[in-house]
């Protein structure tokens, strides 16, 4: 792995968070190099979600700072404004608009990378945006959903809705894209699929957290491991590195075979 | 069901021609079903408009309003207003109107859209609830209490003093020289009518109407994926607000004369009602749902007991009775019990209202002819 | 410090009407997840109880007159009078007394009915289905009362031994000036029974933990395998009888008419959101203070000071307890 690109998009520093009397983070350090996919991994309830959440402001951290483009995400940023600065997010359980056709779920980003947080566009035909509804067929094709782009998104199972998901991450092209457990409850042929796919992004250079218990998926994908345990970051180093170091076995992959 | 659709340029015009065809030619087809005099035609347009502006809000956004009669009441007041200081010409009537509920659903809209659901709903009622209770009692300088406001033949009336017209005759709304009842008031509620459901085609085929729908959807998901919500939900508000403003206004301008009752919680309810029967987020439901309630209203409420002996004359007299005491209960006062059952059996059974029956009924001659 | 007493006096009558409703719409929040525009109509119910037991009770028949010798001369003698004399004026007398045994069974058979006839099958559709569902009953049982009662209100006293008003101030030393009806201070003293019964029987009785674990976590009660659709049921028709005797005893206050239900839903939801969606005591506290800020809303020394302030206090208080504390008084995030 090369270690001459010395950028890092998200930096992370000092961030604690407690619930109750429940030390959910504490003292979390993290650095993302600029287009590297960087995996989180950890047993449940290590403070992986969590983590993210801080990230997107839908929790707010004790103390402690996120930069990210120049900007500290736990200083009163709303969760629309981190999405404007290019961080996208693909939720645990899919976050998806049930009610509309897999085309409008995908055009709505789009939307708001085109139009920003608001956009008063009362009088314009949504029929003309011709161009915004290619390119979402484009990325509903990329991820094997286009044949079903009419079909309502409640009715899609949830492997479907993950990818679909991912396409309303991917069509905002973010800076950032923050992955949590994306090919979960996928079968093991979708799931190459998506590692495909995601490999094949970081050639145009975004970077990735990525939250996967399916170490298959981890080790094709990330340049750099963090493990979480028990809210702190026990280990993080190259995925090789990772695989024999004894804390990580301890605390996490046990003496189970990668 | 998703409301929002990009549709073809074609058949939106069709659509649109339709829509304006029918309205206009009201008179005629009205006299198929009894419905041919102007005062109910007026009723169509007016409380349609009220319905269609509501829709916009409850259908697109699914933000139950339980408040939207103080806005039909500022309508009112302000079309009144217009016409005591202005002029009896309905034009400044209809703008001041539509400022004035604007601009109160932008204070009201801007408080309540702060809370969701059933808080969203109480603090709407409670906005209303509010205005109506004012409107009756300190205000009474504005409203004229429980009076109602009236047009008077020495208010100053500024403009019309200034170009020298008079009003000849009863106080009337007058455009231009024609006067504001009858079917030329019909008509001028037509055209408004028209106009307000050309405004909701398009918010219904425009980006910011599927961001709208997406918000009902997943407001998390907008929140996350770049939006603020709120200024989305505020403006559909607001223009909501302005539709109900409106049908105020026209309900002035057909009869001059404004009552606080307007801003009552059950005008409220009966806009709710004509939605839910139409079908929620359709397009012509609202507009359907209205112009249904206001029919049957005006035919049930009008059969009393001798009407009804009348129509059962034809069966033995005993039979005749017991069908007279069978109905009688449904009709004339108890109108509003055959409304209520009808909109419970919506609710229970088609909750999509008319517009779902009218698609389940497509889609099975459809099938039937395959 | 009288008028003060007074004031508070005169919203705690209101208050403990407006706490009995709030605490059966909490109930049935809080358990059902149910938000009953319908719950109104069930206080109404409860007065027309009073009106029905009082026409049947004065079922009369025409008997001749004697006191009016010149000519022949009938009035309506109710037959309770005829067959009992004096006893049976006396029962007729306390119409209203004898409707809370009449209540207690008719109002729990009519909110059973409703549960199971209606209600449940709207468990799992979205609030605004509740609402709507609820809100066109409502208007439905509105309609029916009025198709058989009229449309104006109906007077139904109180019993003629408490009539008067009862010399609250010389009880406390402060003036023989301050009086207070009775029936007035029946009815509080009556709300508070009730609801120290309905608390007693949430706190004391396993059925009544059974709820209270419901309205704090439904799923982990279904999950224990209990019976909960049952007890749904019984805590409906619960919160019907408790509404339904609110009405009942209040028709001596305020003579009912077939909108009244209405009136009192749209102040007791205002209620039930100020104390807390879901909080039983915030319910109960928050009716009884809005009584008597109400009630001091309609001082003249007030209203001179801020016109009107009596007919939007209620309203204006639940704005601002809705921006400042979003989940009410007592409610829990």
């Amino acid at each position: 792995m090369s270690d001459s690109n010395d950028n890092y998009v998200l930096e992370i520093s000092g961030v604690n968070k407690t619930f109750g009397g429940l030390k959910a983070l504490s003292g979390i350090n993290l650095k993302v190099r600029e287009g590297s996919t960087h995996a989180i991994i950890g047993p449940n309830g290590a403070g992986k979600s969590t983590l993210l959440n801080t990230c997107i402001a839908k929790l707010v951290p004790d103390s402690g700072s996120i930069i990210f483009a120049g900007r500290d995400l736990t200083d009163g940023m709303t969760p629309h404004g981190i999405n404007q600065l290019g961080v996208s997010r693909v939720f645990q359980t899919p976050e998806i608009f049930p009610e509309l056709s897999l085309l409008h779920n995908v055009m709505i980003p789009a939307f708001a990378k085109r139009d920003g947080f608001f956009k008063f566009n009362l009088f314009e035909w949504l029929r003309d945006e011709k161009q915004l509804e290619g390119e979402a067929m484009h990325y509903l094709d990329n991820l094997g959903l286009s044949g079903s782009a009419e079909v309502h998104a409640g009715s899609l199972s949830r492997g479907d809705k993950r990818r679909l998901e991912l396409a309303m991450c991917l069509i905002q092209h973010p800076k950032l894209l923050l992955l949590d457990e994306p090919t979960a409850g996928m079968s093991r042929h979708d799931t190459n699929r998506t590692i495909d796919l995601l490999k094949e992004i970081k050639e145009g250079g975004m970077t990735k957290i990525i939250i996967e218990h399916d170490m298959h998926v981890v080790f094709s994908l990330a340049d750099r491991i963090s493990v979480l345990a028990q809210g702190a970051i026990i280990a993080e180093d190259e995925p090789e590195a990772i695989k024999g170091h004894p804390r990580v076995r301890e605390a996490y992959l046990g003496s189970a075979e990668i | 069901m998703e409301a929002i659709n990009p549709s073809s340029g074609r058949k939106d015009n069709l659509t649109m021609i339709a829509f304006t065809v029918v309205v206009l030619t009201a008179p005629l087809w009205g006299k198929l079903i009894g419905a041919d005099y102007p005062d109910l035609l007026q009723r169509f347009a007016i409380f349609g408009l009220f319905a269609i502006g509501f829709n916009l809000l409850f259908g697109l956004t699914g933000y139950l309003s339980f408040g939207h009669a103080a806005f039909l009441g500022i309508g009112s007041y302000t079309a009144a207003w217009s016409f005591k200081l202005l002029s009896m010409n309905p034009i400044p009537a209809v703008i001041f109107a539509l400022l004035l509920s604007g601009l109160f659903a932008a204070v009201i809209g801007y408080v309540s859209l702060k809370r969701t659901g059933i808080y969203f709903a109480i603090l709407t009622l409670a906005f209303a609830q509010m205005s109506y209770n004012l409107a009756y009692s300190v205000l009474t300088p504005i409203t004229n209490g429980e009076t109602g406001l009236r047009v008077l033949r020495d208010d100053p009336r500024i403009i019309d003093t200034a170009l020298g017209v008079e009003i000849q005759g009863p106080l009337l709304g007058s455009f231009f020289g024609i006067e504001m009842t009858g079917y030329s008031g019909f008509y001028f509620c037509a055209v408004m009518l028209i106009a307000g459901f050309y405004v909701a085609l398009r918010v219904f085929r425009s980006p910011f109407g599927m961001k709208l729908a997406a918000i009902k959807s997943n407001q998390t998901r907008m929140e996350y994926t770049g939006y603020n919500p709120k200024p989305y939900l505020l403006a559909i508000f607001i223009i909501s607000g302005m539709y109900a403003g409106l049908a105020g206004a026209l309900m002035v301008i057909v009869d001059p004369l404004a009552g606080a009752e307007r801003m009552q919680w059950t005008v409220s309810g009966e806009v709710v009602l004509m939605t839910i029967l139409g079908g929620v987020g359709t397009l012509v439901g609202p507009l359907l749902g209205a112009a249904i309630i206001k029919y049957f209203e005006n035919i049930f409420s009008a059969i009393n007991e001798s009407v009804l002996l009348a129509t059962f004359d034809f069966l033995p007299e005993g039979l005749q009775e017991f069908m007279v005491t069978i109905v009688h209960p449904f009709v004339g006062g108890g109108w509003h019990l055959t409304l209520g059952i009808l909109f419970m059996s919506v609710i229970i059974f088609m909750p999509g209202g008319i517009m779902e029956g009218i698609r389940h009924l497509t889609d099975w001659i459809r099938r039937r002819k395959e | 410090m009288d008028a003060i007493l007074i004031q508070i006096l005169n919203g705690l009558d209101k208050g403990g009407a407006y706490a009995l409703i709030a605490l059966g719409l909490t109930l049935v929040f809080g358990t059902l997840g149910v938000v009953n525009f319908a719950h109104g109509a069930l206080f109404m119910l409860g007065a027309f109880v009073s009106v029905t037991v009082q026409n049947i009770l004065t079922i009369s028949k025409k008997v001749k007159d004697e006191s009016i010798t010149f000519f022949d001369a009938y009035k309506e003698t109710p037959y309770l009078e005829i067959w009992w004399g004096d006893t049976g004026t006396m029962i007729i007398d306390y119409a209203v007394p004898i409707s809370i045994f009449v209540a207690i069974p008719v109002m729990l058979l009519i909110g059973l009915a409703m549960e199971r006839g209606l209600i449940r099958f709207f468990y799992k559709r979205g609030d605004a289905d509740q609402i709507l569902v609820t809100f066109g009953l409502a208007i439905v049982i509105q309609e029916i009362v009025k198709a058989n009662y009229g449309a104006n209100p109906i007077p139904t006293p109180a019993p003629e031994i408490v009539a008067g008003s009862a010399p609250v101030g010389s009880w406390l030393g402060l003036g023989a000036d301050l009086v207070y009806p009775w029936w007035r201070l029946i009815y509080l003293f009556f709300a508070i029974t009730i609801i120290s019964t309905v608390f007693a029987f949430l706190h004391y009785t396993t059925f009544g933990m059974v709820v209270r674990a419901g309205m704090h976590d439904r799923e982990t009660v279904g999950l224990l395998g209990i019976n909960i659709e049952r007890r749904f049921t019984i805590v409906f028709g619960l919160a019907a009888v408790v509404a339904g005797l609110a009405g009942t005893m209040y028709t001596p206050i305020l003579p009912p008419d077939y909108h009244m239900g209405m009136d009192f839903l749209v102040l007791s939801f205002v209620v039930v959101v100020v104390g807390g969606m879901g909080s039983l005591a915030g319910a109960v506290a928050a009716g009884f203070l809005l009584g008597i800020l109400q009630s001091f809303a309609s001082m003249n020394e007030v209203k001179s000071v801020l016109p009107a302030i009596d007919q939007i206090i209620i309203y204006l208080v639940a704005v601002i307890v809705l921006l400042v504390r979003p989940k009410g008084l007592m409610g829990k995030d």
